[in-house]
This record gives C-alpha cells, sequence and structure tokens, in this order.
C-alpha cells in the first residue's frame, strides 16, 4: 500500500508540475504541418545518435546496442519468425470458401504494398491499417476477423511485411482536412501522458531509447513500426502492431484500448509518417 | 499553487482514518463515488489499471462483509480515479511540452 501511494503521489505531482510548467505559456494555434513534424523527428534522432546509421533505427533496440545487434544478426540465420513467415505465405495464397483470396482486396494483388500502411481512407474519412484492411477483406468474403492480437494476423502481417523488406515507408496525407486531423490526433496520442506511471509513449521511445527498462532496451521512436510484426521470447511467439500497444499501454498502467481503436490506428498513422524514406524491415525478431 | 488543492483533497480522501467501524452503508456511499470516478476515467479514455484493481477488491471485501477493508479500498480507487481524470484534463494542454519540434 505505501508504494502505491507513493507511486500515485508521485504521479500527481509530475502531472502538477507539467501543468505549472505549461499553463503560464501561451500556445498559439499551431497549424498542423506533418511535413515540418517529420524532419524535426528525424532530426533530433540523427542528432541524438550520430552513430547509428539512419536505415538503422527500423531495427528497434538493436540500433541501440551493438553486443545485442550482433547476437541478434547471427539469429538471423534460424530466424524465430520463419513459422510464422511460412504460415502466413500459405494464408495468403489459400482460398476463402468463396474461392477468392487476400490478393483480390489489395492493391498489386497485396505484394511489396506494406509500406503504404496505414492510408487514409478518404471515404470512410478515418486510417485504414494493414491489420484492419485484412479483417476487412475476410469479412467481405465472407469469413470471421481474425483476433488483432494473436498468431494469424501476425503471420498474415509478417509474410506482407516480407514481401516489402528494403521498400521505404511510403505514407500520403491527402490534402483533406480530416486527414491532418487524424495525423495530429495520433501526435497527440504519441506525447500525452497517461497512466498511473504517468507516461507518454514518449517518455519511453524519445526520452530514453537505448536504455534498459527490466531487462529490454528501448527502442528508439523512430521506425519504430517498421520491423513489425515482432517475435518476441517473452511472448514465445508473434505479436501484432495491436498487440504492442496493448502491451505499451498496460506497462503504464493505463487500461489499453481496444485493438483498432481510433487512438491506435491514428497514432500508427503518425509514427509510420515520420518514419517515411526507412526500409520496411519486418518481420522482426526481438529477444 | 491554487494547483496543489486537488493534491491536498485527494490525500484528504485517501488518508482520513475512520473513526468507528465501517457499516455497510458507508461501504456502499464510498463504493458509488468510486464507481462514479472511475467512470469519468474510462469516458475520458484513461481509465488506470490500478482503478481498475482497486475497485474489484472494494467490492470483494464489501462482498465478503469486511466494510473497513472495503471503504479503505473503495476510497483509494476514488483517489486513483480522481488523479486519472486531473491527467487526463491537464494533458489536454501539456502534451504539447513533449512535442519534437
Ligand atoms: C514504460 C515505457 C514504455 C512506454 C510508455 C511505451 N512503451 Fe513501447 N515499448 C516499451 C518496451 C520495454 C518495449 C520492448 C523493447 C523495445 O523494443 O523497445 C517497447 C516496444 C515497443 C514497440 C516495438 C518496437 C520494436 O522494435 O520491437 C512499439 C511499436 C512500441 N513500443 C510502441 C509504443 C507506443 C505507441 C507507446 C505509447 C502508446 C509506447 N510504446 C509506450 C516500453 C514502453
Amino acid at each position: 500500500m505505501k508504494a502505491r501511494t507513493a507511486l500515485l503521489l508521485g504521479s500527481l505531482s509530475a502531472a502538477l508540475v507539467a501543468f505549472a510548467l505549461t499553463s503560464p505559456r501561451v500556445i498559439a494555434a499551431d497549424k498542423v504541418d506533418p511535413v515540418a513534424d517529420a524532419k524535426a523527428f528525424q532530426n533530433f534522432f540523427f542528432q541524438k545518435f550520430p552513430n547509428v546509421k539512419h536505415e538503422d533505427f527500423v531495427n528497434g533496440p538493436y540500433s541501440m546496442n551493438e553486443d545485442m545487434k550482433r547476437q541478434w544478426q547471427e539469429k538471423e540465420e534460424f530466424p524465430p519468425y520463419e513459422f510464422a513467415l511460412d504460415a502466413g505465405k500459405e494464408m495468403f495464397a489459400t482460398p476463402f470458401k468463396n474461392g477468392k483470396t487476400y490478393a483480390d482486396c489489395f492493391p498489386n494483388g497485396g505484394i511489396g504494398i506494406r509500406q503504404n500502411y496505414p492510408y487514409f481512407d478518404t471515404k470512410e474519412g478515418k486510417v485504414v491499417t494493414l491489420e484492419l484492411a485484412l479483417n476487412r477483406c475476410r469479412e467481405a468474403n465472407g469469413e470471421a476477423p481474425y483476433s488483432y492480437v494473436k498468431d494469424e494476423m501476425a503471420s498474415l502481417t509478417a509474410y506482407m511485411a516480407f514481401t516489402s523488406r528494403g521498400k521505404p515507408m511510403d505514407i500520403r496525407i491527402p490534402d483533406d482536412p480530416r486527414a491532418l486531423q487524424a495525423f495530429e490526433n495520433g501526435k497527440r496520442y504519441f506525447y500525452t501522458r497517461r497512466g498511473q506511471m504517468n507516461f507518454s509513449c514518449a517518455s519511453c521511445h524519445v526520452q530514453s531509447p537505448g536504455e534498459r527498462i527490466r531487462a529490454e532496451i528501448l527502442a528508439p521512436a523512430l521506425g519504430i513500426l517498421n520491423a513489425l510484426p515482432i517475435y518476441r521470447s517473452e511472448w514465445s511467439g508473434m505479436g501484432t502492431t495491436s498487440r504492442r500497444f496493448v502491451t505499451c499501454n498496460s506497462q503504464t498502467r493505463a487500461v489499453p484500448l481496444e485493438p483498432q481503436a481510433d487512438e491506435y490506428r491514428d497514432v500508427e498513422y503518425f509514427l509510420s509518417y515520420v518514419a517515411n524514406g526507412l526500409p520496411i524491415s519486418g518481420p522482426g525478431a526481438r529477444p | 499553487m491554487k494547483r496543489s488543492l486537488p493534491l491536498a483533497m485527494l490525500l484528504a480522501l485517501s488518508f482520513a482514518p475512520m473513526a468507528r467501524a465501517a457499516t455497510e452503508a458507508d461501504y456502499k456511499a464510498a463504493y458509488a463515488a468510486a464507481e462514479s470516478a472511475s467512470k469519468e476515467a474510462a469516458d475520458m479514455r484513461n481509465q488506470w489499471t490500478t482503478t481498475v484493481s482497486t475497485l474489484a477488491a472494494a467490492k470483494k471485501a464489501g462482498d465478503g462483509g469486511d466494510f473497513d477493508r472495503a471503504v479503505t479500498a473503495a476510497r483509494e480507487a476514488e483517489a486513483l480515479a480522481k488523479a486519472s481524470i486531473f491527467q487526463a484534463t491537464s494533458e489536454k494542454e501539456a502534451w504539447k511540452t513533449m512535442e519534437i519540434r
């Protein structure tokens, strides 16, 4: 109980300090400028880690630690995601009951297109992630949707990521105020403190990349989605982007949102857009 | 620093000792207050896991007739929920201080 109370006090006082710091400052009505945001975001990491090659940021924790990187490169000869990759490839090619396949739902038959997801759908007025598009494809063809946090979805996205390996992330923001709003909402979600620990995504992935949190080394926010989905020993299996977001929320003692909630879709849009130009490296493997 | 007022209130809430053994009515009142704050936090999409678990602990103690424990837990849950509401409210602007520009 004592420790808890201390935490509560700690988080409260942090919130209070943050509030005291901001309230007097008048923040000008900011114009949403994704191009400038992406440039500032990339520069921040390039300057903070001048020895990391730009294209290496997409390798998460490995970009931050040489020893870990060496161990990983040895493991890549027999990567632990191989099983999921093979399963995904087979699932992708297997027709639905109606005879159609996933390829019928995607541009270029779904091959080599991972770098364009998520995209802003101007008809729906919302961000559509790859996971969402896959389930919509299933439902449109009379199949039940998959869980966003389980193996099937991870296998399918692993295969699609693999066919895009090395292609630069290429997220567009169409000329539509709702798309700019989605980007801005994703940005806000990324920087907003939540949970009893009073952490935002940025507390860990902007302020502390390379640092250890329990046994793990924190990945930098730049290119943080390029390697998804990932195999993690701690999960003893694959995890989707949805699963990772849920896990990160829980770590700060915030109740996670439902997978593919608008906030998650938007934060995926924001993080992917600011990684434009960096190569797709998924599927990834983590210790 | 007017802002320290809610903090003091929360402290008072979580530490106010009970002068007498708590009754079922005390528990029901404390639980209802905690539940309503927790619902408000959830509506703001900023529920804390600890609010949920502490509220569940209050319910369990209350169901088992341990009203002292139930009231203490319910008050703690209410304090947690209020802290999360405070956090969500202040973050409406405060997030911008974290932004990379
Ligand atoms: C308490 C610190 C913490 C916070 C806050 C946090 N994460 Fe994480 N995150 C981790 C840890 C630990 C890992 C696993 C090690 C790693 O890869 O960084 C991780 C991994 C990830 C990964 C996978 C990176 C990879 O290459 O394996 C993504 C994506 C991610 N986090 C996104 C987010 C988002 C989005 C948020 C905000 C909703 C967030 N995280 C908040 C600690 C945090």
